[in-house]
């Protein structure tokens, strides 16, 4: 997801209020608490109520076999409604409250602004769906991880499929020169290059809101690429696309998740059948994601929402540390369990490298067939 | 060679697309000597309107061509009701103020009219109907020249010829001219001055909502928010071309469809706008007012 950060000084303050009240912590003896913090009202809350369903299902399991080392798990939960104010609030309550493991945020923002207390307090927070790069690769915060691909991976999942999959041998790479758009294709254009099997015939930016691309088209057809990469959003995907279908330009195109919509294939109509998208990864054909969906199924009567595996992973993965570290909450002896085990979960076998992101997890391609995203075969 | 010539008609394309809406501009600028801000709000408004009309009549079954004629017509006369009104609202009540006043009343009629649209309708990108179907005989050259960029030349063309010879030779043209050399001598010898600018405004209007129209349906799809840049191409263009001036808008709005167009077949596209600019800068030092456009010696 794809939400800013802009809560820096929010969690200074909040920082000063947390060792302020420091002397207060208390720790449970004789229950494991795990906070779970997200959206739980508000517009954003389907992202955040279904990692509380998730969660509720794995500890439920731990806790009918009596808990983790002769300790029930308790839950604590925190609504954030993903507002980087918020989130320093509701960090310090859960801290303050006795928490010893987290699972979130859940957008990127609210979950930066939420690290620095949880840092502090030597917590380990794991979150299902923040994906900006910032928060594994600045180093900052050594105690998060997380099970879903950051933003940094999205490139390279769209130049290997293009290159492996689709066979591209020449690839036109374009982007919106925007934030979002261009260092995604900035990095493709470097990976492309550094995987030696194809090249890139053309890297270029387009204006976007403009009336009409036909010369850009032009230029692809002239650059002779059999595979264009774009990096941007769906309105301007949409007029390239149908502008090359008019032009009569047969190169496959291959974007981004900002193209990974109902919406691109709404303005873009019949044109948008063939076109190739980054998504979520797809656990469809996962034997643990189905047991997962089922599980829901039974207790709550519906189908689950956004980030369900993900955070059914994520607590799954927190439980086993704890419980191979013989029910310590220590964020070292968490931290060794987790880089060096590989768990079994609904998002496939995964550990967690030394930044905190999760080794085999990753983004999925996509393709429009008959008016709809399926996952490329 | 056939790249050049691939290039050569995708700026056409384009410079007509802008010339469709800079027609509108110079002629309101010609009669009035106002800069008309809120007439790529117009064009929005004209697509907007062709696009619930069509949608509306497709789901009613009528064929493609009845879809254009009805949704061509309703958003010619929606759009040019608009046009009348905005001049009678905005700008008539303005029309001895100093020459900055009516020029703030049309930004803020612009911004009005871009949230009235957001507010009444969406904030999404809709899909336009593909109103112009691919012509079997334009195959052979489809990947030069596709049809709705023919049928875009050719209007543009059309209502360049139609429009100029309206200005020449008809009644409601001479009286055009007249309030526009000199609106006190007109009034004197008996022209309604308030009907030549409502007019001109009807004129201007129905120009953009054809634009609209026809321009939609090439893009694919329209918000709220096309006619802003729409505009800002469109004007110039038209002060490019010598704003005032007929065949001058048109003339402007080629150069700089083909400026953009060579400028990234050439050089980059990231460069398009910088091209587009620079040669507006050049021009208008060495012809302050435009290419076709009468020198005065009007303080501004």
């Amino acid at each position: 997801m794809k939400f800013t950060a802009s809560g820096r000084f929010f969690s200074a303050a909040a920082c000063v209020m947390l060792a302020l009240s420091a002397p207060a912590l208390s720790y449970g003896a004789d229950t494991i608490k795990f906070g779970i913090v997200g959206p739980h009202t508000g517009d954003l809350a389907p992202y955040g109520l279904p990692t509380v369903a998730a969660a509720q299902l794995v500890i439920d399991q731990y806790n009918a076999k009596g808990g983790i080392a002769g300790k029930k798990i308790e839950i604590l939960k925190e609504d954030d409604v993903c507002k980087p104010e918020v989130a320093t609030n509701s960090a310090t309550k859960l801290v303050s409250s006795g928490a010893q493991i987290v699972l979130g945020g859940i957008c990127s923002g609210a979950t930066i602004a939420a690290m620095p207390i949880y840092k502090n307090a030597g917590i380990l927070a794991m979150s299902p769906s923040a994906t900006s790069d910032e928060l594994t690769a600045s180093g900052n915060y050594p105690n998060f991880f997380r099970t879903i691909a950051p933003n940094a991976m999205q490139s390279p999942a769209m130049v290997d499929f293009a290159v492996n999959k689709l066979g591209a041998k020449k690839i036109a790479v374009i982007h919106d020169k925007g934030d979002y758009g261009k260092p995604l294709a900035e990095a493709a254009k470097a990976e492309v290059e550094k995987g030696g099997k194809a090249q890139v015939v053309l890297f270029e930016g387009i204006t976007p809101g403009a009336m009409d691309y036909s010369a850009i088209v032009q230029k692809i057809k002239e650059s002779d690429a059999d595979t264009v990469i774009y990096g941007g959003y769906h309105p301007e995907a949409s007029k390239i696309v149908s502008i090359m279908k008019k032009k009569r330009v047969g190169a496959k195109f291959v974007s981004d998740d900002g193209v990974n919509g109902d919406a691109f294939i709404k303005v873009a109509g019949e044109d948008a059948e063939g076109v190739y998208a980054a998504g979520p990864q797809d656990n469809a054909d996962n034997p643990l994601a189905k047991a997962a969906k089922e599980a829901h199924k039974k207790a709550f009567n519906s189908d689950p929402g956004m980030f369900f595996e993900n955070a059914y992973a994520a607590t799954m993965v927190m439980l086993n540390a704890v419980e191979k570290a013989g029910g310590s909450t220590k964020l070292e002896d968490l931290k060794k369990v987790l880089q060096s085990e590989k768990v079994d979960t609904p998002v496939g076998k995964i550990s967690f490298d030394q930044k905190g992101d999760a080794i085999g997890v990753g983004f999925s391609m996509y393709v429009v067939e008959k008016g709809k995203y399926v996952v490329a075969k | 060679m056939d790249y050049f010539i691939e290039l050569l008609f995708s700026g056409l394309t384009r410079g007509s697309i802008y010339a469709l809406i800079a027609l509108g501009y110079t002629m309101v600028y010609g009669i009035i000597g106002l800069i008309n801000f809120a007439h790529g709000e117009i064009y929005m408004i004209g697509a907007f309107t062709a696009f619930i009309v069509a949608t509306v009549l497709s789901i009613y079954g009528f064929p493609l061509l009845a879809i254009v004629i009805i949704a061509g017509v309703a958003a010619v006369v929606w759009a040019a009701s608009y046009g009348y009104t905005i001049e009678k609202i905005a700008y008539k009540p303005l029309r001895h103020a100093p020459r900055l006043s009516p020029l703030i009343s049309a930004i803020g009629m612009s911004i009005f009219l871009q949230n009235y649209v957001l507010l009444a309708q969406t904030s999404d990108f809709l899909p336009f109907p593909r109103l112009i179907r691919d012509f079997p005989f334009m195959e052979p050259i489809a990947h030069i020249i596709g049809s709705t960029d023919l049928v875009i030349l050719v209007t543009t063309v059309v209502v360049m010829v139609i429009l100029t010879l309206i200005i020449k030779f008809s009644m409601i043209g001479k009286a055009m001219r007249a309030t526009s050399q000199d609106r006190t001598m007109a009034t004197l010898v008996g022209i309604n001055v308030n009907r030549v600018i409502s007019m001109t405004f009807i004129i201007g209007s129905s120009l953009a909502a054809i634009g609209g129209l026809l321009i939609a349906s090439h893009i694919g799809q329209i918000n709220f928010y096309i006619g802003f840049l729409a505009g800002i191409k469109a004007f110039t263009a038209a002060v490019l071309g010598g704003i005032g001036s007929v065949p001058g808008a048109v003339l402007g709005s080629m150069i700089l469809g083909l400026t953009e167009s060579f400028a990234t077949g050439y050089v980059s596209s990231d460069y398009e706008d910088v091209f587009a600019f620079s040669l507006l800068v050049l021009i208008l030092i060495f012809k302050p007012s435009g290419l076709l456009g009468k020198a005065t010696n009007q303080k501004v």
